[in-house]
């Protein structure tokens, strides 16, 4: 397991796009699509506005008020999204695993309503050209966000379709300017006991803050998400409000909620999971049909929600079905191994 | 032997089924039977959740975990009948134990059933892999496998027949327990208060029997 950082990342640091280009390269973007708005004047819309069924008597995330008109703007990614039916509003915001409000899946709707997500501040650390702690706001300002409709498939063997707002990952990272020693990017969740009831539980095996970690390569795939949004609104507190990570070929668990830190790091850093239970739960975690956790099998999924009627089990696709997206980025490893 | 066999499968037909292993020897009064009927109150919840569409996003998962539980439950509840008799002085719990444990194996079917149907849809490949490769489902169908023989033989005329087999038969479920307890904890992920919380009164209900075993 530790052996696995001598495994290069592909991505050379020289391939990460300084800032200053990339915001030139945003602006010419923009440009652009001012052009393409204008020449179209009369025609519908080259943006479809996002529609998504959510019932009046469930609760709505508007999300702070600086960030309304960012969500608002976003736009549906069709490339990256999969045509797949979302899951009901409802589904998505009651049946969770937050586990700093607890471990029942309907724990974090009921304890996490309260918890506050504006102001917000997300640390930069690590083997980067500019370390330091920022407002969300700021950390969020320059990118626009897109509307992707991914599939989510838990280690549990359940899986959901959420269409999230976000932007690349990719994108943020370039902005900070890691250094050639950034090879691993590893995030942290908010530690506060008084928010979160569960991380004052003396019955939890997790030792918190929660963490998780990505290889470079991982972090810079165009797949891998920065969401702060759900269903065309913020994201709920129990969905990793106000910001979260989305990798979508990988278990639901690397998809770290709630993020305070993000640090560039030159080993391959140590993820809650793997700590708690090394043989069970791996650093890489890719969705793989053909390794079974060790106690149950993963080669069929519950497609949630689902009803007793039709109990609706499909088959685990390799990498979730985004093999090929990023099964590149694993050719020539025991994916038995590195599980 | 084929007449033993006869009667033996008439004591499970439903009528004969219901006046011998459930109420024979039990007072008639229907405060009893409103009492023994309690336990089917997780079952109708589960039904009138079901009814209602109110089981939750995951209704599979949530079924078989609830069946499961009200297994280990009533087996706990069965476990605790001899201790509350001797120690609490409570002689009027007796009437109960067989009951008590025939509800644990139908709450333990009815989760094997949820299992079976919800979470693999019948698929017997998966079912074969399940069985073979998961310690898990391996002692939680161990201990299934236990409480059935004992669930059959719990009529009066199965007690009578079998005599001084009868007791040690039945005194299976004390590695049963132990099954399912091992079933539970190895189902622990992030926390473990509820297996803890099982666990400690397992402890209290098997610590009894062994302290009594070496006073004498």
């Amino acid at each position: 397991m530790l052996n696995a950082h001598k495994k290069p990342d592909s991505i050379k640091s020289s391939q990460i796009t300084p800032e200053s280009i990339y915001r030139n390269r945003r602006q010419f973007m923009k440009a652009g699509l001012g052009l393409a708005a204008v020449s179209s004047l009369g025609l519908p819309s080259i943006a479809q506005a996002l529609e998504y069924d959510i019932p009046a008597d469930l609760p709505q995330y508007p999300g702070p008020e600086w960030m309304r008109a960012q969500l608002a703007a976003a736009v549906r990614n069709d490339a990256f999204s999969t045509s797949e039916e979302p899951a009901p509003y409802y589904n998505a915001i009651t049946h969770n695993n937050f586990y700093e409000f607890g471990t029942d899946k309907r724990d974090p709707v009921r304890k996490a309503q309260n918890f506050k997500t504006d102001p917000w501040t997300v640390e930069i650390a690590g083997e980067v050209a500019k370390p330091g702690k920022y407002n969300l706001e700021d950390i969020l300002k320059p990118h626009a966000l897109e509307d992707r409709v991914y599939r989510l498939r838990c280690v549990e063997a359940w899986s959901m379709v959420i269409p999230w707002l976000g932007f690349p990952l990719a994108d943020l990272i370039k902005r900070f300017e890691p250094t050639s020693k950034a090879k691993f990017v590893r995030f942290e969740t908010l530690v506060d006991k008084e928010q979160m009831p569960e991380q004052d539980s003396i019955f939890s095996t997790i030792d918190w803050p929660y963490v998780e970690g990505l290889r470079m390569d991982e972090a810079m795939n165009p797949l891998t998400l920065m969401a702060v949004g759900v269903y065309g609104n913020a994201l709920p507190p129990q969905n990793g409000a106000p910001l979260r990570l989305v990798v979508p070929w990988k278990y639901g668990f690397k998809s770290i909620k709630s993020i305070v830190k993000i640090e560039f790091v030159e080993e391959m850093p140590a993820s809650s999971w793997n700590i708690i239970a090394p043989g069970e739960y791996g650093f890489f975690a890719n969705v793989n049909p053909e390794v079974d956790h060790p106690r149950w099998s993963q080669a069929t999924e519950r497609r949630l929600p689902s009803s007793l009627l039709s109990p609706n089990i499909v088959d685990t696709q390799p990498y979730n079905g985004y093999g090929e997206e990023v099964a590149h980025m694993y050719k020539g490893m025991d994916l038995k191994k590195w599980y | 032997m084929a007449k033993k066999w006869h009667t033996c499968i008439r004591g499970w037909t439903l009528r004969n089924g219901i006046k011998s292993a459930i109420f024979t020897g039990y007072p008639k009064s229907p405060a009893l039977v409103v009492i023994l009927l309690l336990p089917l109150l997780p079952l109708a919840n589960l039904v009138w959740l079901g009814v209602s569409n109110d089981l939750g996003t995951d209704p599979a998962k949530f079924i078989v975990d609830e069946m499961g539980t009200w297994g280990i439950n009533f087996l706990w509840i069965t476990l605790a009948i001899t201790p509350a008799r001797q120690a609490l002085g409570w002689s009027w719990a007796l009437k109960f134990r067989r009951m008590m444990g025939l509800y644990a194996l139908f709450y333990a079917i009815l989760h094997l059933l949820a299992f079976c149907t919800f979470l693999i849809g019948w698929r017997s490949d998966l079912f074969f892999r399940e069985l073979t490769e998961r310690p898990y489902i391996i002692v939680g169908a161990l201990a299934l496998l236990i409480l059935i023989p004992m669930g059959i033989t719990s009529t009066k005329s199965m007690m009578r027949r079998l005599g001084k087999r009868w007791k040690s038969l039945h005194r299976w479920i004390y590695p049963a327990s132990l099954l399912v307890m091992l079933h539970f904890i190895w189902q622990i992920r992030a926390s473990f208060y509820e297996q803890l919380i099982y666990g400690l009164i397992l402890a209290v209900l098997l610590g009894y029997r062994l302290y009594l075993k070496y006073q004498r």
